[in-house]
């Protein structure tokens, strides 16, 4: 009996701290923010349950197209992450030496550390209309008059791929790293050339890698915010900053929960999409490790 | 009751429930001072709960655990004298050899002088002197063993637990380990109770085994007794190599059966085990290899004696193992028969598709009532 | 060897995964270099080499360690980032022993809600929390006229805000070393005759700790650079960050941001150096 006393005790007092937080921090404040976004300013100081905050976000087309063009944006962000990074993973996991292989996950992780102010203005450094590459290319006479090559989409996604492909990387080699080489080998033993063993072999195995990856990598993307405003200036539409627009700028709370609402319930509503399209859970992809 | 002061380790009807799994069922036994005894079981038969019933790791579900003749029920395993080396070790990777046998003396409050004069003892016990400032990553596995062994021993405990602890071993380690274990035991002259689902280790260190089955002791005894005399057709099937037939019998005459096997072989055996057969009952019926004699057909017909049982086959592979090679015959039934034989090397040894005479005696033939 | 593709792929393979590392390191290098540049503006030509936007002490090439209010920005995204990973650490191990150790009903549904703050844009969680605080704070305002300070946007707002989903991570790299554990190296100190506490003291927290230091490296990291969530609940102890970032927008960019960035990248990377560093395991076996 005694035992099983400090069985509980011990429970309670180890779920307290973690009930705290999810409670405090994270369930409270989110049903909060549902709460407001509920309520609508008629008068200063009264309110009135409706609606209403929806309403104009749905009457209001740039609105609701800067939400769309946000989640398609961070979508293809992410193809180009899952593209462009799975090589770099294959390699690091697979191909690379044991003594290098080391050097450049870590080389990998480098600008993980850096903050996305820093990694933005470096691009803007790079990319201005005085910038290096634009300096540069005059100097080798490719072109007569600077050429800015910040403000448009292009730039937006290279940049918004540069800032989250490391949470792309990061699963795809651990999940890599854990596969049998000999799951490879077997694969060309048995008769299959290298598309169909990648495609057989190598991606069904790396699947909740990937996924975990892009759960990952759509959620930091659409909820990025110095990134698109750094690069893309005032015209890049980028949702959260409507969001910020409301909340500090035209300084309605209620509008701007509102919009955050949205912006959580459209971008789990990809996620989940995302999870029943590959089969899997959030549990065997992110909740993993 | 005299008696009971005697024995280190008694265990009285213990029983474990896990839901509705009986674990550990009705388990009773007794162990004198300073013997090696040995629990043997297959894996998941509850030898592992057993053992932590007795560390105090597990409650029983009934039943009672003395400990040089005094109840340990409600001690926590803190406060038992039953020190046990873990299947893995166990040993304490962030503290060096010195560390980790020191730690259970610090425990129990002794003094700096103390517990330096007690390492050093026992590692010399344990024959390895020079080791005590080494990282455990530096040892080679024999002497983790040896460590982990010298870690329980410094605290002089009633009963010594080892779960398995050779596992991990590879084969040769493993044989030396056997016999140092069995030498280390004589030395300390302390109770070791050795579980293991391995036999070999269970015969070549105890001086009893206890046989475990689905939560049930089958069968206490010597090695011999148990290879020998087994009680139950599982530990005559489990202890040692054997052949084994089902039949049902055709005739008894005394101790002795006639049995007719599934596969239409005659033989007669010696009745073993609780129950009498009668006739048209259900047997099993066990002959190890080493009593069954082969020879090439024809040549030693004579030699038989009469009342063998005798079979004709033909050899079917050589199993060449030195001094332990066997056959591998094919009887007419089309089952195979396994015989040890003497591998000389010479012309006269038997070579695979030879028809050869196979002959044993019905005292070596085992037969339980199934 | 079947298995080694033809060399011409290879090496193209090569040079893409060589590129691929040029584009992680360009910006950062272009952040950096301009920190030595003597010139005004953070942009060609080179003008010579000098650690004035470090050093110098007067205007107008005023040095990062003589500029008042970014030093003040470093104190404060110090005195953050500290608090964040002392809490983020004590909460992240005990949802290790939460998760590894204890049974309780609906564990799987509680984990997922454990790592769902990772995946919650950050923007949300700011205007969440703030929402939350200042609701609360206007509440006990009016109903019971208390000043709850601390709920109005400043520093515990921001340190609360970075908690919130930087124990996520915490709790991943402390979970993942606790389940390394060998939990019959517990049972065998405690079979030596230690107490609970002792075994916890001597063993379990020995083991535990170089992911517990690495997970308050990588906390006191992520809260350093964090910006999304920072920004809504920053109230006038602005860090590092949102100083920067004003500078950015309403000074335009000078080379003195290209010094806090090349010490800044400097730092992070020393860190995170340690935190790998103390979790490399000693050779076993």
């Amino acid at each position: 009996m005694k035992q099983r006393d400090i069985k509980r005790l011990s429970l309670i007092l180890l779920f307290a701290p973690f009930a705290l937080w999810i409670l405090l921090l994270i369930v409270l404040p989110h049903l909060g923010m549902f709460y407001i976004s509920l309520r609508e300013k008629v008068a200063p100081r009264t309110y009135e349950f409706g609606l209403e905050n929806y309403i104009n976000f749905f009457a209001e087309p740039i609105y609701w197209n800067t939400l769309i063009r946000t989640g398609s944006m961070s979508l293809l962000v992410t193809v180009l992450a899952l593209l462009l990074g799975f090589p770099i993973a294959y390699y690091i996991a697979k191909i690379a030496g044991h003594r290098s292989r080391g050097a450049l996950f870590l080389m990998c992780l480098i600008p993980l550390w850096v903050s996305d102010l820093i990694r933005a203005f470096g691009w803007i450094l790079l990319l201005r209309e005085t910038g290096i590459i634009s300096s540069s290319l005059q100097w080798a006479g490719l072109v007569s008059t600077p050429v800015e090559f910040l403000y448009n989409d292009a730039t937006v996604i290279m940049g918004l791929v540069y800032t989250v492909i490391l949470f792309m990387i990061v699963p795809l080699v651990s999940t890599l790293d854990g596969m049998d080489d000999a799951m490879v080998e077997a694969g060309y033993n048995l008769g299959g050339n290298g598309p169909t063993v990648l495609r057989r072999i190598i991606i069904p195995y790396a699947m909740p890698g990937i996924v975990s990856g892009c759960i990952v990598v759509f959620m930091l993307t659409a909820g990025s915010y110095l990134t698109p405003i750094l690069l893309g200036g005032k015209n890049s539409s980028w949702f959260t900053e409507q969001i910020y627009d409301q909340f500090i700028t035209r300084y309605n709370w209620e509008s701007g929960a509102a919009f955050g609402f949205l912006l959580l319930a459209f971008t789990s509503l990809v996620v989940w999409g995302g999870l029943k399209l590959s089969g899997q859970t959030l549990n065997s992809t992110v909740a993993r490790s | 009751m005299q008696a009971h002061t005697e024995n280190d380790l008694e265990c009285i009807r213990i029983q474990k429930h896990f839901g509705s799994v009986r674990a550990v069922d009705d388990v009773s036994f007794e162990i004198p001072k300073g013997s090696f005894f040995s629990i043997l079981g297959p894996s998941g038969c509850g030898k592992t709960t057993l053992m932590r019933m007795i560390a105090g790791f597990e409650q029983p579900s009934s039943g009672d655990i003395r400990i040089k003749g005094k109840s340990v029920i409600g001690t926590p395993p803190n406060r038992r004298n039953v020190k046990m080396v873990f299947q893995h070790l166990a040993l304490f990777p962030m503290m060096n050899v010195y560390e980790n046998i020191a730690y259970g003396l610090r425990c129990a409050g002794a003094s700096k002088e103390v517990i330096r004069s007690k390492v050093h003892d026992v590692l010399e016990r344990i024959s390895l002197p020079d080791v005590a400032n080494r990282e455990i990553s530096q040892l080679s596995g024999g002497q983790k063993q040896r460590i982990a062994i010298a870690r329980c021993m410094v605290l002089d405990p009633d009963v010594l637990l080892l779960d398995e602890p050779l596992g991990a071993l590879d084969l040769k380690l493993r044989e030396a380990m056997k016999i140092e274990l069995k030498l280390l035991q004589h030395q300390f002259d302390t109770t070791f109770v050795y579980i293991t689902h391995d036999q070999s280790e269970a015969l070549v260190m105890s001086d009893n085994v206890a046989i475990m089955n689905q939560g049930k002791f089958v069968q206490i005894g010597t090695p011999q007794e148990l290879y020998h005399n087994p009680s139950a057709a599982f530990v005559a099937g489990f202890v040692g190599d054997t052949n084994r037939w089902a039949g049902r019998v055709t005739r008894v005459e005394g101790n002795t059966v006639e049995v007719e096997t599934e596969a239409g072989l005659a033989m007669r055996g010696s009745i073993r085990g609780a129950g009498a057969p009668g006739v048209g009952d259900k047997v099993s019926a066990f002959v190890r290899p080493e009593f069954i004699t082969a020879a090439k057909a024809g040549i030693s017909a004579g030699q038989t004696g009469s009342g063998q049982n005798v079979i004709d086959g033909r050899v079917d592979s050589i199993l060449f193992n030195g001094a332990n090679s066997r056959v591998l015959v094919r009887d007419r039934a089309g089952e195979l028969i396994e015989a040890d034989v003497v591998l000389t090397g010479g012309p006269q040894d038997l070579k695979p598709r030879d028809d050869v005479t196979l002959s044993w005696s019905p005292e070596q033939t085992m037969s339980f009532k199934a | 060897m079947a298995i080694k593709p033809n060399t011409a792929f290879l090496a193209s393979y090569q040079i893409y995964v060589a590129l691929f590392f040029v584009f992680l390191a360009a910006p950062l290098v272009a952040a950096g270099m301009f920190a030595f540049n003597d010139s005004q503006f953070p942009s060609l030509p080179w003008q010579g080499f000098t650690l004035d936007w470090f050093f110098n002490d007067s205007e107008p090439k005023l040095g990062m360690f003589h500029d008042r209010r970014l030093l003040r920005g470093l104190y404060y995204s110090f005195v953050i980032a500290s608090g964040v990973s002392l809490l983020s650490v004590f909460v992240g191990t005990c949802n290790a022993f939460l998760f590894v150790r204890c049974k309780f009903p609906a564990k799987d549904f509680f984990y997922i809600m454990m790592v769902l703050p990772l995946v919650i844009p950050g923007v949300i969680l700011g205007i969440s929390i703030l929402l939350l605080a200042s609701n609360i704070a206007n509440g006990a305002e009016e109903a019971l006229s208390l000043d709850l300070d601390f709920l109005r946007p400043g520093i515990v707002l921001v340190v609360l805000g970075q908690f919130s989903f930087i124990t996520t991570i915490t709790s991943l790299v402390i979970i993942a070393r606790l389940k390394k554990f060998d939990a019959s190296m517990e049972e065998a100190a405690y079979n030596l005759g230690a107490s609970r506490v002792r075994v916890l003291r001597t063993i379990t927290l020995p083991f535990l700790f170089p992911a517990m230091a690495a997970a308050g490296i990588v906390a006191f990291l992520v809260s350093f650079e964090n910006f999304n969530t920072t920004l809504f609940l920053v109230g006038s102890e602005a860090p590092l960050t949102i100083t920067m970032y004003d500078r950015m927008v309403k000074v335009g960019s000078t080379p003195v941001l290209n010094a806090v960035s090349f010490f800044l990248m400097i730092g992070s990377a020393l860190l995170a150096l340690v935190s790998i560093l103390v979790q490399r395991d000693k050779p076993q076996t």
